[in-house]
């Protein structure tokens, strides 16, 4: 039977749109590491040909992605792609992408940005644009000797590829160091002073501190110690249970100032007695930083149930420690914080820890361990009535498969007109065999997560996964998202630098 | 030697994880007792000898031993009796270059309430030593060495489960069920192995021990022909869904319909009658080897397990043979059935008696007889 042009100009846009889709999904979620079924490598091949597809067949949405709110590791990906195909023909989106790269950069952190640099100088990218691309960089951070004391050899590295112009005392710090006696600046002065003197060391940031310590014998907690005021938050954090653990140094770190997923991940690398003890401590925080969360995003709900998943699969890996289980109690923080009325259903775990909690209760006590079995819980939280479900799973259901979707299925069929409810499943986990997180089935509406902070942006982006909105609507909504994006960033006074720098020079 | 079923009672099955080829279905008991444990105790040899007895040594690859402990009073077995258990002295270790160890006997009390004995080895040590003495009257065809010393050597070759592609990873990725006290292990949707242990914190401790067992050739050619399989159940019907409640009745169902699913894949298993022979008696529970009735057409297998003395099963290791291995010890039981007569055994088989020297033979059975019996078979099949 022959089709009418109509009926293939619908196929050519609904698989666009799926395409497009799909590959926004892949980008909140995917991160390049171990995940619990996947290795790094098989993840690796299946997002290296998503992106090339989608660079080759999509340009235009390519870029654009990149103002969406996606995910750090999704961002550096794309603008290596972007700088290795050479800029477009067209004047107006050469513009667009140039801005589109210049801005993302500049709010990229800065490890990630030295990581992208040295990528692609082993990938022998070095093109007009790519070299115009690190100047920017680099002019931008010209100022800031913290930032040049702490990446030195990864700048000296960039610099070099770029061909980029660095001037003074900044270009005899990068290149001339040993010939150098001293610096005008004092971070510079110390570095090279923290070559001779013990004192010295203490004036420089932690990271740089730490080789030289271990040069000069410093011992460890009396490095911990001193250096205290010089650590970023993120190091703090970082090295809370080691500096406890080795040394029974207490290190002073403020909880309350801690990013939510962090926190959540930090919370939950800690055993269970300490959890236990200094439980109201950690519930405040990790209210407090779901309520900073929820005040910059424009979320708001009104009865929600969470189904969280706690199989032995959100154990994590190695690099993931404990993530997927962390997402889900930070998500547990966040709705809670953003709903009216709130309760989380947990999938059943050993032991006799509760299934259910609500918003004040300490959901970061939860274990990983057990098999998936999100029917149980998601018939709990049915029965509760609420307007709206979030199941936070990695969308290995085994317990058993498929239950999910079916029982969306049939609550939508038969019971929805009595009491609707909306159901949506947020993923953290990148499946690479599907190219996108692993869906619970055709009911059940997924989208891609790695920081529960990200949620406002993909849900303002699940509209389009739901497939509810054409390929044009979604084009508008991108085009509309880098023009604020690019906007917004010049409109700034002073540009955004990486997060760990601006936290220390504040 | 009596014939019984498989029970099962009290094990419920519940939904299988599929992982690659692999397919895992736990099974799950609510209530355990709690006055039989089994811990592992690792050798670090591969090999071991094992004197069965004075005359007779079994060779073979024995990376670890199971030790059972348990009470005479049905209270619980303190966790200290099986940690010391673990590291007990087990056999001689030759220590350098010599990489076998020495052990005595297949089942063997150490103390008034532990027992060691060798898991799947105790099944296969049954398996080969089954009519190892030979004919039983002396029939001219039978070789002089035969009639000397039986059918030593025996030999069967087996693998251990790393071999088999995929079930590393999955063992790995299964996440183990709350009251998981086993697993049944299908390979390429046929039923490879079946592991249950007495209590779930054993099969905790114990779930890695599956990728250091043995398995069959046959085994690892499934794991290298399989893929994933995506069987399910019939889902569930909306159309008499009216309330929440009959939602919930409905997944229940949706639950039970894949315990069916899982028991109707393993029915060589569950359908059949097997041999039991019990090996080792510790009150109030005995050790006992089984095998199927060797039907050349169908799945066979042999196995251990321990039975409690009401009848509940607390321990169980299965072994699927394969079909060589089928049709050897299927031919050395026709054989001794008919005393040893070949012309009997053909009959019994219904076929020529050449034919029958000559099945014997291509079974790997040839040592058993002279050589002018499989000369002057092999002429006559020629004819035919």
């Amino acid at each position: 039977m022959p089709y009418s042009a109509e009926h293939y100009e619908q196929l050519r846009e609904r698989s666009e749109r799926e395409d497009i889709v799909m590959f926004i999904n892949t980008c909140f979620a995917a991160t390049g590491q171990n995940e619990y079924y996947n290795d790094r490598y098989t993840d690796s091949v299946s997002i290296d040909f998503l992106h090339q597809y989608v660079l080759a067949n999509y340009r235009t949405v390519y870029a654009r992605v990149l103002s969406v709110g996606i995910n750090h590791f999704s961002q550096a990906l794309i603008i290596r792609n972007l700088l290795q195909s050479g800029a477009p023909t067209d004047h107006a989106s050469r513009i667009e992408e140039g801005r589109l790269i210049e801005v993302s950069l500049r709010q990229l952190p800065a490890n990630r940005v030295f990581k992208l640099f040295a990528r692609l100088r082993t990938d022998s990218i070095n093109n007009r644009r790519t070299r115009a691309v690190v100047r920017e960089y680099l002019r931008h951070q010209q100022s800031k000797s913290f930032f040049f004391v702490k990446y030195r050899n990864k700048l000296r590295t960039a610099v070099r590829h770029a061909h980029a112009d660095v001037s003074g005392e900044t270009a005899r710090f990068l290149f001339s160091l040993k010939e150098s006696k001293q610096f005008q600046d004092p971070l510079y002065d110390a570095f090279l002073r923290a070559h001779f003197s013990k004192q010295a060391v203490f004036e420089l940031p932690f990271t740089v501190a730490e080789g030289l310590a271990a040069r000069h014998g410093i011992r460890r907690d009396e490095f911990l110690r001193k250096i205290g005021p010089m650590m970023t938050r993120t190091e703090k954090l970082r090295l809370q249970n080691a500096a406890n653990r080795t040394n029974k140094v207490a290190m002073e770190f403020d909880l309350s100032a801690a990013p939510l997923t962090g926190l959540a991940l930090y919370i939950l690398s800690l055993p269970l007695e300490q959890r236990k003890q200094r439980a109201e401590e950690y519930h405040a925080a990790l209210f407090a930083a779901a309520n900073r969360v929820a005040q910059r995003s424009s979320l708001k709900a009104e009865k929600t149930a969470a189904v969280m998943d706690r199989s032995r699969s959100t154990w994590g890996t190695r690099e993931r420690r404990r993530r997927p289980l962390a997402i889900a109690v930070a998500m547990h923080y966040l709705l809670s914080s953003v709903s009216a009325e709130f309760r989380s259903f947990w999938s059943p775990a050993h032991g006799d820890k509760p299934s259910e909690y609500s918003p004040h209760e300490y959901a970061f006590l939860v274990d990983a361990g057990g098999q998936t079995d999100l029917a149980t819980p998601l018939l709990n939280a049915i029965a509760w009535r609420p307007n709206e479900i979030v199941i936070v799973s990695d969308g290995y259901e085994n317990s058993p498969t498929g239950a999910v979707n079916q029982i969306v299925c049939a609550y939508r069929e038969r019971l929805q007109t009595k009491h609707p409810i909306s159901f949506i499943h947020t993923n953290p986990v990148f499946d690479a065999e599907h190219f996108s997180p692993k869906r619970l089935g055709d009911a059940v509406l997924t989208i891609g997560l790695r920081d529960a902070e990200d949620l406002s942006a993909s849900m303002r982006f699940a509209k389009f996964a739901a497939g509810e909105a054409t390929q044009a609507e979604l084009e508008t909504f991108l085009s509309h998202s880098a023009e604020t994006y690019i906007g917004l960033a010049s409109n700034r006074e002073s540009p955004v630098a990486s997060s760990e720098t601006d936290q220390n020079e504040a | 030697m009596k014939l019984e079923n498989l029970s099962l009672e009290g094990l419920s099955f519940s939904a299988p994880q599929v992982l690659g080829g692999v397919r895992l279905v736990p099974l799950v008991r609510d209530t355990f007792r709690e006055d039989l444990r089994l811990s592992r105790r690792a050798y670090g040899e591969d090999v071991a000898l094992v004197s069965v007895n004075p005359k007779i040594t079994y060779m073979g690859y024995v990376p670890h031993g199971l030790v059972a402990n348990w009470t005479n009073d049905g209270s619980a077995v303190f966790g200290t009796q099986f940690e010391t258990a673990k590291t007990h002295r087990d056999g001689k270790s030759f220590n350098g270059w010599i990489t076998a160890r020495g052990l005595l006997r297949m089942a063997r009390r150490e103390h008034r309430n532990q027992l060691r004995f060798l898991p799947l080895h105790v099944a296969m040590e049954g398996f080969l030593a089954s009519h190892f003495g030979g004919p039983s009257i002396a029939w001219t065809e039978y070789s002089k060495q035969v009639k000397r010393s039986g059918l030593s050597p025996r030999v069967e070759a087996v693998l251990p489960g790393r071999a088999i592609v995929g079930l590393e990873d999955a063992l790995r990725l299964f996440e183990i069920h709350h009251n998981q006290v086993g697993l049944l292990l299908f390979v390429a949707d046929s039923l490879a192995s079946v592991f249950v242990v007495p209590h779930p914190e054993d099969y905790k401790a114990l779930h890695h021990t599956l990728i250091s067992d043995f398995y069959g050739d046959l085994i690892w050619h499934h794991g290298l022909f399989a893929t994933e399989n995506e069987v399910h159940p019939t889902p569930i019907d909306s159309s008499n869904i009216a309330t929440l409640k009959d939602l919930r009745r409905e997944i229940d169902q949706l639950r039970l319909r894949w315990a069916d699913l899982s028991t109707s894949m393993a029915p060589s298993l569950f359908e059949r009658k097997l041999n039991q022979h019990r090996v080792y008696r510790f009150k109030p529970f005995s050790l006992k080897r089984f095998i199927t009735d060797l039907d050349p057409n169908e799945e066979n297998f042999i196995g251990e397990m321990i039975l409690s003395d009401d009848g509940a099963l607390q321990y169980l290791k299965t072994y699927r043979l394969s079909a060589a291995q089928t049709r050897r010890a299927y031919l050395l039981k026709m054989l001794a059935a008919t005393d040893w007569n070949l012309d009997a055994c053909a009959t019994l088989l219904a076929c020529r008696k050449s034919e029958l020297v000559m099945r014997l033979e291509k079974a790997g059975f040839g040592y058993l007889l002279h050589q002018h019996v499989l000369d002057s078979a092999r002429s006559k099949e020629r004819k035919f």
